[in-house]
């Protein structure tokens, strides 16, 4: 599953670009929920690189 | 709490939305997740005059940071091409002030509105929508005969109802932004640079505002060699002159629909705005066509309301007159921006070259005769436009 790290300033794109709906955006913080597939694509997406393997 | 109508997500399509419906008499609630509205920007803050003042959107003069006389675009070489005109004319808008004007509206016209209201989950019950709402004052059930999902990219809304609301790679710019202060550009105008090192399918912006600008770019990730904060830090490294002095005031990150859209309608549910990736592909600008998404739908959804009708087949009105209006522009649109997507450098100093002089405006609009007789005397170009846009 990947890690969310310290670059993260919470735009929520990742949320938008899931195609399994694993993450949410609560408050300040970014959650991956066990539904991920480990497919990438959060990682690929982020604009400041906060989604890590 | 029960109510007529719910609206998710406080941006400029869910308060016009809760306007619209509570100006017609429902009993609305519009809720914001975060702890205020109209934070944190996803957005460069720029719309045009005349797209707000067709849909009769006054904006009240706090909100606006600064107003444009038009668009400088920039070849990768610094070539550049000015577009002025009538619709040209636009304001930078402050979106912090912008959306709480724009909420007070909906309030104003009898909507309740609450901030720090995260909807957790959504069920469908008896014919109705039952939302668990977790506020400050812990959670609450809202039952709701109708939902509006104007709650961005990241809808949940949309997820909930069964809808493909996921946002493909392939059609959702990775954008990144400073506001930046001390930027020395000609402030009557936006600034946009175009190349494939500078923004990958995407562009560079310079939007001035009253005493700052944001600066900032969207990319594609098929094309991209590094991440879109790593292209924005080039981008101002490689610009001194307009950059030299300037520090960021503030930073904002998201992603773009730049695609066409796909459903918008389920039983009691209407995704408005970014929730529906209604944005024009190929400048990226969502502001008027989600604060036009949400006049259509609350017409459609009052006409709904009268026949005591809520299902999908009667809210797809809201679909087809989209459709009628945006659908024909937008297919066209996205031609162009694959013809775009495709461009070398040297083919973005050759357009640079012809479209001197020309009212560039209209391809925003898809109106694109004017241009292929241009690439017809363009053998480089003219089989990429016969590919696409021909």
């Amino acid at each position: 599953m990947p890690k969310v790290n310290d670059k993260c300033i919470h735009c929520a794109g990742c949320v938008g670009t899931c195609p399994v709906n694993a993450i949410t955006l609560n408050e300040f913080i970014i959650e991956i929920n066990d539904k991920c597939i480990e497919c990438g694509i959060c990682i690929k997406f982020c604009p400041v690189g906060a989604m890590e393997k | 709490m029960k109510v007529d109508c719910l609206v998710v997500g406080a941006g400029p399509a869910g308060s016009v939305a809760a306007k619209e419906m509570a100006g017609r008499g429902f009993k609305t609630l519009l809720v914001e997740k975060k702890q205020e509205i109209g934070i944190f920007k996803r957005c460069a803050e720029g719309v045009t005059k005349h797209g707000l003042e067709k849909l009769g959107i006054k904006v009240n003069e706090k909100s606006i940071a600064n107003r444009i006389g038009g668009a400088i675009l920039y070849s990768p070489s610094g070539k550049y091409v000015v577009m002025e005109g009538k619709d040209m004319e636009g304001y930078i808008l402050e979106r912090k002030v912008f959306e709480k004007y724009l909420a007070s509206e909906a309030i104003k016209n009898g909507a309740m509105c609450m901030v720090k209201a995260q909807v957790m989950d959504m069920k469908r019950e008896h014919g109705l929508w039952k939302a668990m709402i977790r506020t400050i004052d812990g959670e609450i059930e809202v039952i709701a005969k109708i939902v509006i999902g104007a709650d961005g990219v990241e809808s949940k809304v949309g997820r909930w109802a069964g809808l493909n609301s996921i946002n493909r790679l392939t059609d959702y710019h990775s954008c990144f932004q400073y506001e930046m202060a001390n930027v020395k550009v000609d402030e009557k105008y936006i600034h946009l640079f175009f190349g494939n090192d500078v923004a990958p399918c995407g562009y560079a912006w310079i939007f001035p505002k009253e005493f700052s600008a944001n600066v900032g770019l969207g990319i594609l990730e098929k094309k991209a060699k590094m991440k879109a904060i790593d292209y924005l830090k080039k981008f101002i490294g490689e610009h001194k002159d307009i950059f030299e002095k300037a520090h960021p005031v503030e930073m904002n990150a998201g992603g773009v629909p730049v695609a066409h859209f796909t459903e918008m309608v389920s039983d009691g549910v209407m995704l408005v705005g970014d929730a529906a990736q209604l944005v024009n592909p190929i400048h990226g600008g969502g502001i008027v066509r989600a604060i036009h998404s949400s006049i259509i739908a609350s017409e459609v959804a009052e006409k709904a309301f009268n026949s005591n009708d809520l299902s999908k087949e009667m809210l797809k009105e809201y679909e087809k007159r989209w459709d009628e209006e945006y659908g024909e522009k937008t297919e066209k649109l996205m031609k162009l921006r694959y013809f775009l997507e495709k461009l070398e450098d040297k083919d973005f100093e050759t357009l640079a070259d012809i479209l001197q002089g020309e009212d560039i405006f209209q391809l925003t609009q898809a109106k694109m005769s004017f241009f292929l007789k241009k690439l017809i005397k363009k053998p480089s170009l003219l089989l990429l436009a016969k590919k696409y846009l021909m």
